[in-house]
């Protein structure tokens, strides 16, 4: 177990800039997410923990010991990569006791610390096999397995649950969301899957263009988005975002040619939203009302389409040039007329100045 | 969307295509058979295994075949495979300078440079080193021509190893050679052995080097012990010994690289989009 | 741009018993003939003891005017091996083997397996063997002749009265399954669903070929044409045949150089003619090299 500082970190590839100025610093036992889209630089960022990526500048420091030149084999870290890397000449014993057998253990204690470690991961009726012989989510479990058990400091994983389907990647999830509680790993998470990120970190890390963008609990980053690149990323379906003006008791939404007016009262605006500035408003799709009839606070949009997801129902209503997205927790929307009304939970905005970050 | 036309068309290609290829080979087929075979083809009165009986009793013949060939053959495939897959990975893996064109100015070169012409220094080159009339020199120098190709699609194969296998071991503590031996060399084995065969077969047929370079009768390969099968006293061949010992000399790597390609199919591609 | 698995030092330790053998093999004897082509080493006599650098002395003969094109001189081997390496590689082996791969693409088979397993066949035989049955095929009274007799054609004596068709004949049959093999392969990296566009689009078959296979085709065809091209202009294995006979008709420049070199022993000059061989080989793989290089700065 340990802790992981980062300081500063930067890779350049070429012209391209990866990684720019990253600075994490982890607790022991702690499971973060880097959480971002593609070509952000997360998997730069964990190749540089794990050593097998050199930083241009900026420093790593595992357990208080500066490891940043040092190579992956004196780290002690552990890692799961995106296509599992599993050997297809070896058995799936010779797969998980490779760490071992490459530190010289004797093969009567590699084959005994393997077999405890796949009967835990309920692989063990597996141990002869080769990885063409198993499913997808078998595989992902061996290569888990791998990471497991040379008892590393440190697990980096990389996008380990995208080449599964849907329902097996909810599995994989729960699992290892329960071997993190189990075994109480560090790990580093990378994945681009915000709802992945959500369900298994105890810390998010948002990057994008190489560069942090907020870091903090999942729930800290949900309420408390400090831009509109985080506020869309997180959630599903994305909050809605809308191009505002304010001016006098009233805000004008700026979706299409002509603004439309939605009183400001009862609005807890912030300090810094000055009279007469623009913002964007953001509201997640479940905390808009459908309405059939005009309100003070209301906007006037046309229905564009709605899904029956079940279980909830996702109402898509155009206003001006921009679509809407409501959500209902309900089975199916109800019938609903060409024109309605949208009211948003005065509770639950967000708004963002015009470079968008958060106003306070 | 195959029309009958079309499947005529092929069928009529294949047939002019399978004529082109197999009759020229066709005198093998009867002449090894045919007690009085000759420059013709002709189907034998009384089929007999008389040409091969004799063959087969010639002892210098059948040590050529089952000895010095052998060794030659082998020696040339076990050396050039390792070599050229630990240059392969060399390169591949590494950061030397100018590497991505380095296999194709060695492949350009070395068919620049064999040739006869380069035998005389490369004797001189075996007669300093004093292994003129050893299998060892005529390896060696097999070795030296096949390594370029060699690299050259083996390069192919070790492109195809994922990175993440050796990234995954880099990190589960290996080093540079354990990887390369509990890692790449496995899974890139196919390729090895398709480049192995692929080089068996040309040092099996290889005529001028071990004839330049050995003088010991009891140590030359069978593509010279050829002829032996020559008649001592007007120097002509006689044909229907020299059909089945060229019948017994080609069947086996002919089978072997068919049964290979077969298994494993013919891959150059990467190595060969510049 | 990849990450890097071995350092400079190592991936030269991986490579070192290969460079071992290439300096060895392919750059001593380089340098070794181009040493040997200013001298007038012979294998008997004073001059094979103490060969005497001679400067070009042995160039100045090679391209002497006068009669360089006579028969048995290197200018007239060289317009042989003109000859024979439009006809048998990039007529013969280049058109066929392209042939081959377009006719059997995407397809699986008995055809195919008899076609592919039979070019191989020929490809793999080695040269003595090979030789034989050519001998054989074109002997006055071979195969072919036989075969040409049952169409009601008078028999011919192939490698006497048509050597060097002859030699482009059997070079082609030698060789074409490489470039089948190389194209076949090339073809098979290429999705389905281009062609299955082109179908359902209504292109001809000639228009596939034409606008969708030969573009994506082209960089490969441009290396298999360098290969096949130095191959055949090295290529030894018609001495077999012919001898480079008759009256140096088929004496193309690897027999050539043989004759003069392993034959009469006249070392310097044959290194000469090995250096101006290797130079026509260089400016030809520049030249391919070019072209394509060039059709690809238009495509991309
Ligand atoms: N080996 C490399 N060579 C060149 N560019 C690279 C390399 N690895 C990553 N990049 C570039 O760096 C940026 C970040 O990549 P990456 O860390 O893989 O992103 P992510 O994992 O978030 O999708 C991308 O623009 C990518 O193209
Ligand atoms: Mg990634």
């Amino acid at each position: 177990m340990a802790s992981i500082e980062i300081r500063n970190l930067r890779k350049t590839f070429g012209k391209v800039v990866a990684v720019n100025e990253v600075s994490l610093s982890m607790t022991d036992g702690e499971f973060v997410a880097l959480l971002g889209p593609s070509g952000c630089g997360k998997t730069t960022t964990l190749r540089m923990i794990s050593g097998l990526e050199m930083p241009d500048s900026g420093s790593i420091h595992i357990n208080g010991k500066d490891v940043t030149s040092l190579p992956p084999r004196s780290r002690d870290v552990a890692m799961v990569f995106q296509d599992y890397a599993l050997y297809p000449h070896m058995t799936i014993l010779d797969n998980i006791g490779y760490p071992l057998k490459v530190r010289g253990a004797p093969h009567n204690e590699l084959k005994e610390q393997v077999t405890s470690v796949a009967n835990n991961l309920q692989i063990g009726g597996l141990l002869a096999r080769r990885p063409g012989q198993l499913s997808g989510g078998q595989q992902q479990r061996v290569a888990v397995a791998r990471a497991v058990v040379h008892h590393a400091q440190v697990f980096l994983f990389d996008e380990p649950l995208s080449n599964l389907d849907a329902k097996l990647r909810l599995e994989a999830r729960a699992f290892l969301k329960h071997l993190q509680r189990e075994v109480g790993i560090t790990a580093v998470y990378v994945t681009h899957d915000q709802a992945e990120a959500m369900a298994l970190a105890d810390k998010i890390v948002v990057m994008k263009d190489g560069s942090i963008m907020q870091a903090g609990t999942p729930l800290e980053i949900y309420r408390h988005p400090v831009n509109t690149f985080v506020a869309s990323f997180i959630g599903n379906p994305p909050m809605n975002l809308l191009p505002c003006e304010i001016n006098g008791g009233s805000i004008y939404v700026q979706t299409g040619d002509s603004p439309q007016a939605m009183s400001a009262a009862g609005l807890r605006l912030p300090a810094a939203l000055a009279k007469g500035s623009q913002f964007t408003l953001g509201v997640r799709p479940e905390h808009i009302r459908v309405l059939t009839e005009p309100a003070a606070d209301s906007i006037k949009g046309t229905l564009y389409v709605t899904q029956t997801l079940g279980g909830e129902a996702l109402v898509i209503v155009r206003v001006g040039e921009q679509l809407i997205t409501i959500r209902l927790f309900e089975d199916e929307a109800p019938p609903l007329p060409n024109e309605v009304y949208l009211s948003f939970d005065a509770d639950h905005l967000f708004f963002f100045g015009p470079d968008g970050q958060v106003l306070r | 969307m195959k029309s009958p036309m079309q499947r005529i068309l092929l069928t009529g290609f294949t047939v002019i295509l399978a004529v082109f290829f197999v009759t020229p080979l066709l005198w093998f087929v009867f002449a090894p058979f045919n007690p009085q075979a000759s420059l013709s083809v002709t189907i034998p009165q009384s089929p007999s295994l008389a040409n091969f009986e004799e063959v087969l009793s010639n002892e210098m013949a059948m040590r050529g075949l089952l000895q010095n060939s052998v060794i030659i053959g082998i020696g040339t495939m076990v050396g050039t495979s390792l070599i050229a897959a630990l240059a392969a990975y060399g390169i591949s893996r590494g950061t030397l300078p100018g590497r991505k064109i380095l296999t194709y100015v060695l492949i350009l070169f070395s068919s620049v440079v064999s040739g006869t012409a380069s035998m005389v220094p490369i004797f001189k080159l075996i007669y300093d080193l004093g292994l003129i009339d050893t299998h060892i020199g005529v390896i060696l120098v097999m070795i030296g021509g096949s390594i370029p190709s060699a690299i050259f699609i083996m390069q192919d194969f070790v492109e195809s190893v994922p990175r993440s296998y050796e990234e995954a071991a880099m990190v589960a503590g290996a080093s540079p050679l354990q990887i390369f031996r509990d890692v790449t060399f496995p899974v890139m084995r196919p390729g090895v052995l398709v480049v192995g065969i692929w080089v068996l077969v040309g040092a099996w047929g290889s005529f001028l080097t071990p004839f330049i370079l050995l003088r010991n009768i009891k140590l030359m390969p069978a593509s010279v012990t050829f002829f032996l099968f020559y008649d001592l006293e007007s120097g002509m061949p006689q044909i229907r010994l020299i059909s089945a010992y060229a019948v017994l000399y080609t069947i086996p790597v002919l089978l072997l690289y068919l049964l290979i390609n077969w298994r494993y199919g013919f891959r150059f591609f990467g190595g060969i989009k510049q | 741009m990849q990450k890097a698995i071995l350092s400079r030092e190592l991936s030269l330790l991986f490579l070192a018993p290969a460079l071992v053998f290439i300096a060895l093999f392919l750059l001593y004897p380089f340098f070794s003939i181009i040493q040997m082509s200013f001298t007038n080493q012979t294998l008997v006599g004073a001059n094979a003891i103490n060969p005497q650098n001679v400067g070009f002395q042995n160039y100045v003969e090679l391209f002497n005017t006068k009669d360089w094109m006579r028969q048995g001189e290197m200018g007239h081997s060289l317009w042989l091996t003109v000859q024979f390496v439009i006809g048998s590689a990039l007529i013969g082996q280049a058109m066929l083997g392209l042939g081959i791969a377009t006719a059997f693409n995407n397809r699986k088979g008995l055809l195919r397996e008899i076609v592919f397993t039979l070019a191989i066949a020929a490809w793999i035989i080695p040269d003595v063997v090979v030789a034989f049955a050519w001998f054989a095929y074109l002997d006055p009274e071979g195969t072919l002749n036989m075969m040409l007799q049952a169409i009601g054609i008078q028999p011919l004596d192939w490698l006497f009265d048509y050597p060097m068709f002859s030699i482009i004949l059997f070079n082609t049959w030698r060789g074409t399954a490489f470039s089948m093999l190389l194209f076949s392969s090339a073809l098979a990296s290429i999705p389905p669903s281009y062609m299955e566009t082109a179908d359902v689009i209504g292109a001809s078959p000639w228009q596939k070929f034409r606008d969708i296979l030969l573009p994506l085709l082209r960089r490969y065809i441009a290396t298999d044409l360098i290969l096949i091209t130095l191959w055949t202009f090295n290529t030894f294995t018609p001495f077999l045949l012919t001898g480079g006979g008759p009256i140096n008709r088929t004496n193309v420049i690897s027999i050539y150089t043989y004759s003069v070199g392993l034959r009469f022993f006249e070392f310097g000059k044959a290194s000469a003619i090995a250096v101006v061989v290797m130079l026509i080989n260089l400016v030809l793989a520049s030249i391919y090299l070019f072209v394509s290089r060039n059709q690809q700065g238009k495509t991309a």
